[in-house]
């Protein structure tokens, strides 16, 4: 009992750790379960225009900022002959380009490769946190509409939220009152009603920010970036569409720019003009997770199977698949109980199978044993020793794979021409081991024998070439973890195999009608 | 139905392959005895030291170049048996009962020559019949005679017995008789009749060919209701003995009833099949249990296979049957 309980926290420390590590990488990395996985990657151009006087140009623009579900790829800011440089600054990343002396018509580019990630974990209370709003500096008519206005909206909400929401909905309405045109003017800018809404807010006491972004759909040009309003509510900061008032950030919608930092400032320039066009791209996600992962050095990446030549890493994808056919037989043999020639054949034969397709692959086996036994049979009268007879048997199966590959070209098959990836020790084995049998045991127990075989090896193949066991196998090698841990625990299984359930079903009825 | 309900089996003390291996083999024969057993002519030299009977052994080959020997080893012998020294389950057995102007005739009628023996005896030699196809060596080993309280019941070959050693205790038996189907060899899976014997007295329990009832002998129609192995007490004995000899906790013990000898063993299995549950109409388990209840393992084999007889008796028992606590419900605990 003590051995057996050893076994079990064995297994169970396994097993915990592979589920562990597939979580991990699950949850924590993102790499997805399924193999089907796939991503939006948005490839976002800033064109900067501008017309330099002769004087030395400095044109300085705000970055987006990489966050929990931004996940930054690639970037580029290609212009020629202008010097560099990335700037960290308390509002955010800057760009800056540079150059001595320009004139006439410039343009600086900048490119930046983004995809979205679902955060881990909620995010955290935010860390920037807001200062103390100023009051602004309204002229005597413009405050008493504000106070009227604010004194409307607090008198039909509960809370800041709702405030906020109240606040840009009256603002927005589509039959404004005295007092809201007062405040709005005439056609306001995006820009003015952005500082209105933070002016108003600020004067009611609640710290608020401007925020630019911008709407990603594939193939737009010359777009511009939107203004959203960010309120400091209970320790988060919540976003608000200017327009509607809704809450939260928009699906497909790329933060640009926290705060009241410029969003480009062009030194030496003037007719500065900015747009962004978008493309998007769709990669599975398991290519940009690890890419990710890759640059960040996540140890269990950089340790890994990934970090190999891609030569091997596909040798690897096969040799991974392996323990899945094992477990097969093991299931095969200790639950099922069925007979196979040779305990782990089968595998090979499934891995045979792989290169070969099914079908093709299940008639070339078939040809190639029952042509081999034929021959080995007649081998078997010329009274060799048993070393040069399997010899013999290699070379009559080269033959065999030969013209038959030579068979189906001239029938313009081209299927069976993979049989020369045959494994032909395996099968000039197979086909020794059979006629053995044949002659010790009958026919009989060679199609039992082959004939398991077989079944196994069909369905380790099955299993073995479904795209989801193949994907998972090769992007969570911890799989094996738990395939050994199952394999421990079917080990440990000494009940009846199903055939015996056959074999011994006479036995249930005597005993039912009495005897002992 | 097709298949028995595995509640039904285990009350019935059926053990399973993966009990065996797990429960039995694993757990009371020690890996490094294996080669006492699978190596027949280690068995042999190991049985005559103990003073335990055994067919005599006429030759021995070991390398191709003595095959050009075998000629004259097997000039003065008219009937003689050749065996793979590591074959298992019977294969590579070849039976010569006549030898005749050159020819040697199988108990079949089927005529050989010397060059079809020694293509055999070169099998042999390159493993063919031996576990993973090691290279073996050639036993020749003098033929059993049949006795005749089997000539009703066997087609062409000897009947052996099989008896299921455990820690000493033989537990179980069964008599292997050969058929036209088997090809006159002792082997259930070819067709050879299983007959379940009763430990206590020697007596046939019920018969079994291809895993179902037989009433009779499909060959000679002889029923088995009267069939009484002679001899049985020291059968008995020899297979207990067997158990001081290797040290193997579970073990099959093959014996054979010679005419003019009496009985003897012809070989020793490390990894006894299963069939001789269905031959008998009983499981192990609750045998198996009655032994490792057992506080001490008597070191006489006479006794202990008298305790066998007193306890595994099915027909006649001097006392009732107890109540039997199996491993399974051990593990079901």
């Amino acid at each position: 009992m003590h051995s057996k309980l050893k076994l079990y926290v064995l297994v169970a420390l396994i097993m915990a750790l592979g589920i562990g590590l597939i979580a991990y990488k699950h949850f924590a990395l993102g790499f997805p379960l399924l193999p089907d996985d796939k991503k939006s990657v948005w490839t976002i151009e800033a064109k900067i225009d501008f017309v330099a006087r002769g004087d030395p140009v400095i044109v300085s623009f705000a970055l987006p900022a990489e966050t929990p579900t931004t996940v930054i790829m690639e970037e580029d800011f290609a212009s020629s002959d202008y010097g560099f440089t990335e700037l960290s600054t308390a509002a955010g990343r800057r760009a800056q380009w540079s150059k001595r002396a320009a004139s006439g018509h410039q343009t600086v580019y900048y490119r930046v490769s983004e995809y979205e990630t679902d955060p881990l974990a909620a995010p955290p209370p935010a860390a920037d946190l807001p200062t103390e709003p100023e009051k602004p500096e309204f002229d005597e008519v413009m405050k008493t509409a504000a106070t009227t206005l604010l004194d409307q909206v607090r008198s039909k909400s509960a809370n800041t939220e709702i405030f906020t929401r109240e606040l840009i909905t009256s603002l927005n309405s589509d039959t404004p009152s005295q007092t809201q045109n007062l405040l709005l003017n005439e056609k306001p800018s995006e820009d003015y009603k952005t500082h209105l809404i933070i002016n108003l807010l600020a004067l009611e006491g609640i710290s608020a920010r401007i925020v630019r972004g911008l709407y990603l759909e594939d193939g737009r040009r010359r777009q511009s970036l939107t203004n959203f309003v960010e309120v400091y509510i209970g320790n988060r900061w919540l976003l608000f569409n200017q327009n509607t008032g809704k809450i939260g950030k928009p699906d497909d919608f790329l933060i640009w720019q926290r705060g009241d930092e410029s969003l480009l400032d062009v030194v030496g320039g003037k007719n500065s003009q900015i747009s962004f066009s978008i493309i998007k791209n769709v990669h599975p996600t398991r290519t940009l997770v690890l890419r990710d992962s890759m640059n960040k050095e996540a140890g269990i990446i950089d340790f890994s199977i990934y970090s190999l030549p891609i030569e091997q890493q596909n040798a690897f994808k096969m040799i991974l698949l392996l323990p899945i056919g094992a477990l097969i037989v093991v299931i095969m043999r200790l639950l099922i109980g069925i007979r196979t020639s040779g305990t782990f054949m089968p595998i090979l034969i499934a891995l045979a199978l792989i290169q070969t397709t099914l079908l093709t692959g299940i008639v070339i086996f078939l040809t190639v044993v029952g042509t081999g036994l034929l021959i080995r049979s007649y081998l078997s009268q010329l009274n060799l020793l048993f070393v040069a007879r399997i010899s013999a048997v290699i070379i009559v199966v080269i033959a065999i794979m030969a013209s038959i590959s030579i068979l189906s070209n001239k029938l313009g098959l081209d299927q069976a021409m993979t049989v020369t990836f045959f494994p032909m020790i395996i099968l000039s084995w197979t086909i020794e081991r059979m006629s053995v049998l044949w002659e010790e045991d009958g026919p009989r127990e060679v199609f039992v024998q082959g004939g398991g075989s077989l079944l196994t090896a069909i369905i380790a193949y099955l299993f073995m070439t479904n795209r989801t066991v193949e994907y998972l196998t090769f992007n969570f090698p911890e799989l094996m973890l738990v395939n050994l841990a199952l394999i421990l625990i079917l080990g440990q299984y000494t009940g009846y195999r199903l055939s015996e359930l056959y074999r011994f079903h006479s036995l249930e009825r005597r005993n039912v009608s009495g005897k002992p | 139905m097709f298949l028995a309900s595995p509640e039904k089996l285990r009350s019935f003390g059926i053990i399973g392959m993966n009990q065996r291996n797990a429960g039995l083999i694993s757990r009371y024969n020690p890996r490094h005895l294996f080669p006492l057993v699978d190596n027949k002519l280690k068995t042999k030299l190991l049985a005559q030291k103990a003073g335990i009977t055994v067919p005599q052994l006429l030759g021995t080959l070991h390398y191709q170049h003595d095959v050009k020997s075998l000629k004259e080893l097997l000039r003065p012998h008219d009937q003689f048996v050749i065996k793979p020294v590591k074959g298992s389950g019977g294969k590579g057995i070849l039976v010569i009962v006549r030898n005749d102007h050159n020819l040697y005739f199988k108990p079949s009628g089927d005529a050989l020559q010397l060059a079809d023996i020694e293509r055999h005896v070169s099998n042999i030699l390159s493993g063919l019949h031996s576990l993973g196809g090691k290279p073996d060596s050639v036993m020749i080993e003098s033929l059993i005679q049949l006795d005749p309280v089997f000539s009703d019941y066997s087609y062409q070959g000897i009947p052996d017995i099989r008896i299921i050693v455990f820690l000493g205790y033989p537990i179980m038996a069964m008599l292997r008789l050969t058929t036209h189907a088997s090809d006159g060899k002792a082997n259930l899976h070819q067709g050879a009749v299983g007959v379940g014997i009763d430990i206590g007295t020697g007596r046939a329990l019920h018969a079994v060919q291809f895993g179902r009832t037989v009433l009779h002998h499909p060959d000679t129609r002889k029923t088995f209701s009267d069939l009484v192995i002679p001899h049985w007490d020291k059968l008995l004995q020899l297979a207990a003995a067997c158990y001081d000899m290797t040290g193997l906790g579970y073990l099959g013990a093959d014996l054979v009833l010679d005419r003019d000898q009496g009985p003897m063993i012809i070989e020793l299995n490390a990894r006894p099949g299963l069939a001789i549950q269905v031959a008998n109409y009983a499981g192990l388990a609750p045998r198996v249990a009655i032994i490792e209840t057992l506080k001490s393992i008597d070191p006489s084999p006479v006794s202990r296979a008298e305790f066998s007889k007193q306890q595994f008796c099915v027909q006649t028992g001097p006392q009732p049957p107890r109540t039997l606590h199996t491993r399974s419900s051990d593990n079901a605990a």
